[in-house]
């Protein structure tokens, strides 16, 4: 089947000299500076970069749409013949929802929750008048199906609630194929999900693009993912075009640097060290959230300077483990022993000096800072607080601390908000190196941060474990930071450990089925690497 | 330091952000940036103050002066005539920005002060202490507040102290409120578990880590609240349990003279006079209002363009 009114090959989308300006700070500031793109039909375009690179702006621009507080100031977007720059708004929502349709980052916080699943889905084709709400609903059905989404004739009556992210995300995608559109633009579907869901969500993307021959724009900061999904590859930098090639080539062979340092995280490897005697050990954990058991009987053993990486999907119950090692969560039953002394299950009934030899650092580092003191009251803090540091001898200490962190004397006075995402995680590491801690629990810490600023903070870790024989205890669900970072590797998996072991014996085989299934997950940078894992999957 | 292309460096991200001003600077700024409403309720303001401040100096009798001549017309002698007894109306007007304002100015902080407290220790414990609070408050305020402050005062005796700390107990329970629920979005927080770990003890984290972060919301009430408390006052004073006399207090200048309002047939100044003190009661709760609202608006950045 293919669309009749663009046939494959033909130019669908030409952007020529694209700027759009966005308002902030009183001012307007260039979001995309002169970009030109072209889009024939059935192909699918990736469009990848940093946040901040402008890949979304244009990727609505290429729909003619803008976000509140932008405009296209100079360039033509010509939709099949169409500038869709100078329409007006009445006339560009023809296209929308009918020829062109989006596939938004946040499926949850995408559906209207009050309305059942089919009835949004098929929405704005009965609307355009595509179709009649039988065939519709018949269509729907169809394409639930090829999805590959249970029960397809029924799943269409729930609720978006009743249904997991990953189904969600699917049927967001259906609901963008619904009117057959020529061009579908999608913000970063996967990002939001766990490995192994993102891989069926991905299979399904894939085929459905393939079978009905739709022309696509794929966003991503993924380049292993767009890898999977796009014909041709576009970087974006600062809202400008690094450059473009078709997949393959831009694979084996980028030509910029930039280019290159956007894949050197996963080139990242720690040598694995061989296991010494363990700092911190914990023995038959169990843990609940009021009637709700998340850890049954876990065991986790943490050598000394070495790195443990905890890994798992949302749920598994790794951040519980942290909550219960720092004490804020006290077990049921087990022990934490650190430093061979039992630590006591309440936090309260720690002594400072316990609590001040493990320290944590967080996910977001936006919310673990006090977006009200400067970066010089929250290095300084835990020094008065832990060691007694006051005056001239804090304020030493301090720039210091932000020395070691890679940072300067400059940001003393800044607050959270003056920082950008990496500084602020380098804030937050440097807090924690100020209580001059044995132990620090890293819960997902890059994963809210760009490929190349996360290799930066993954650069500091290492290098500050070497030079102050740190212990780390670092949760996370992506396995490139593992292989970044780890001597040793934690697989949880529905609140139970799964495997444990040396890095090298984790990741060889054989697995126990869990791990297999996890490890097998992760997207690599072959081209071919989800049709291969696919067909594996069905064998 | 000129970053090098293609390449991160975290100094290289330094030149995206501004420096910070200093606080002077920027009040400056949303001074000059405020509206006119916000202006003329500061001037307002800082009139009264004044006047408070300089009631001694500015009045031209004393407060609690009786003259041979009960109800005056006004004059040259007296400026807005005299009251029943023969005190000038206009010194007694003076006096009493001393007294009410006064009176509700510390009313409100003690409010805040217990319920602003207990507000924010409810929200960080959660446990026994957030329940016992927080219903002790319920059955306080399905008490219609007036009428509770009436039988306090009558049972206690109306002098200045139990009034201020009637009202401001009965007050605080609105406080608390406020206080507990945009305490409760920020105990959440990293932060706040962060500063729970490293092991900061209960005051340090009420007041360095939640209050400054709850700051805007609790300022605007404090403006509201404050005109609350100064009609509360002036209620009842002029229901005869407020502020006792000789002391001037505009509430119950309002109840002596308002007899005189039947006069205004025969002459209109006479009978604007009750008039006047409620006049300055009215125009400083809208003076506070105004400043709120900007306050308000610049704070919550809902900003519509």
């Amino acid at each position: 089947m293919m669309s009749n009114r663009t046939k494959k090959g033909d130019v669908l989308l030409s952007i020529k000299g694209l700027k759009i300006q966005g308002f902030s700070d009183e001012k307007w500031h260039d979001i995309i500076n002169g970009i030109d793109l072209t889009l024939h039909a059935g192909e699918v375009l990736g469009l990848i970069g940093e946040s901040g690179a402008g890949k979304s702006t244009l990727g609505l621009a290429a729909m003619g749409y803008t976000q509140p507080g932008c405009r296209i100031t100079e360039g033509e977007i010509i939709f099949d013949g169409v500038d869709l720059a100078k329409l007006s708004d009445v006339e560009k929502r023809k296209f929308w929802g009918d020829r062109m349709t989006y596939v938004a980052q946040s499926a949850a916080a995408s559906f209207n929750p009050a309305r059942r699943l089919i009835v949004q889905t098929t929405a704005s084709t009965i609307r355009a008048g595509i179709k009649n709400r039988q065939d519709a609903y018949d269509d729907a059905k169809q394409l639930y199906d090829v999805l590959n989404l249970p029960d397809p004739d029924n799943i269409g009556d729930r609720y978006p609630h009743q249904v997991s992210g990953g189904q969600l995300q699917r049927v967001m995608t259906a609901m963008a194929m619904s009117p057959r559109p020529d061009l579908l633009v999608f913000d970063e579907p996967t990002t939001a999900l766990d490995v192994t869901t993102q891989v069926e969500v991905l299979a399904s993307m894939r085929s459905i693009v393939e079978e009905f021959n739709t022309a696509a724009i794929y966003i991503t900061h993924d380049l292993a993912v767009v890898a999977q999904m796009a014909d041709v590859i576009k970087v974006l930098r600062y809202g400008c075009e690094v450059e473009e090639a078709p997949t393959r080539q831009m694979l084996s062979a980028p030509k910029e640097a930039y280019t290159k340092s956007l894949w050197s995280v996963r080139a990242l490897e720690k040598p694995q060290q061989t296991a010494k005697a363990s700092v911190l050990s914990l023995k038959n954990i169990d843990a609940s959230y009021g009637i709700q058991k998340v850890l049954h009987a876990v065991n986790i053993e943490v050598p000394k300077g070495s790195t443990v990486a905890v890994v798992g999907e949302s749920g598994s119950g790794k951040s519980t483990a942290a909550r219960v090692i720092t004490g804020l969560l006290p077990q049921l039953s087990g022990t934490v022993k650190f430093d061979g002394e039992v630590l006591p299950p309440a936090l309260v009934n720690r002594s400072k000096e316990q609590k001040r030899r493990i320290q944590m650092i967080y996910q977001m580092a936006d919310t673990a800072m006090n977006p009200r003191q400067t970066v010089r009251e929250i290095i300084g803090r835990p020094l008065e607080f832990y060691l007694g540091i006051r005056g001239a001898e804090q304020t030493k200490r301090v720039i210091e601390l932000l020395e070691m962190i890679e940072l300067d004397a400059n940001f003393m006075e800044r607050l959270p908000g003056e920082l950008s995402g990496g500084q602020k995680q380098r804030i937050c590491i440097a807090r924690a190196l100020a209580a001059e801690p044995e132990f620090i629990i890293c819960d997902e810490v890059t994963s809210a941060l760009d490929q190349i600023v996360q290799e930066g903070i993954l650069k500091l870790l290492m290098r500050l474990q070497e030079e102050l024989g740190l212990t780390y205890l670092f949760i996370t669900h992506d396995i490139s930071t593992v292989n970044a970072i780890a001597d040793q590797v934690v697989v949880m998996n529905q609140g139970e450990v799964v495997e444990q072991g040396l890095k090298t014996e984790v990741f060889q085989p054989p697995h126990p089925d869990y791990t297999a299934l996890l490890l097998s997950s992760v997207p690599e940078m072959d081209p071919d690497w989800l049709t291969n894992l696919i067909s594996k999957r069905v064998v | 330091m000129k970053p090098e292309p293609n390449t991160y460096s975290a100094l290289g991200e330094v030149a995206a952000v501004h420096e910070r001003r200093s606080l002077w600077t920027r009040i400056v700024i949303d001074l000059r940036k405020a509206p006119f409403t916000a202006r003329f309720g500061m001037v307002v303001i800082l009139a009264y103050m004044l006047v408070a401040i300089f009631a001694p100096v500015l009045a031209p009798y004393g407060e609690a002066e009786v003259f041979p001549e009960p109800y005056a017309p006004w004059s040259s002698i007296y400026i807005f005539g005299t009251d029943q007894i023969g005190r000038d109306i206009f010194s007694r007007m003076i006096y009493g920005a001393r007294n009410t304002v006064g009176i509700a100015v510390a009313t409100t902080f003690l409010a805040f002060l217990i319920g602003g407290a207990l507000g924010l220790a409810a929200a960080i414990n959660r446990s026994w202490l957030d329940q016992v609070l927080s219903r002790s408050v319920d059955v306080l305020m399905a008490i219609p507040s007036l009428i509770f402050a009436l039988v306090l005062l009558s049972i206690f005796g109306s002098t200045v102290t139990n009034l201020i700390l009637i009202i401001a107990v009965l007050d605080s329970t609105r406080v608390f409120r406020l206080t507990r629920a945009v305490a409760l979005n920020v105990v959440v927080m990293d932060y706040v578990e962060a500063a729970r770990l490293r092991g900061e003890g209960l005051g340090w984290i009420m007041r360095r880590e939640i209050l400054p972060n709850i700051m805007p919301p609790l300022i605007a009430e404090f403006g509201l609240r404050f005109c609350f408390v100064f009609l509360t006052i002036a209620a009842l004073s002029f229901l005869g349990v407020g502020i006792q006399p000789p002391t001037a207090d505009w509430g119950s200048m309002v109840r002596d003279n308002a007899s005189l309002i039947m006069f205004a047939q025969y002459d209109l100044k006479v009978g604007l006079t009750p008039l006047l003190p409620a006049a300055a009661i009215a125009l400083l709760t809208v003076a506070i209002n105004f400043v709120v609202d900007w306050f308000l608006h610049k704070t919550s950045g809902l900003h519509d363009e």
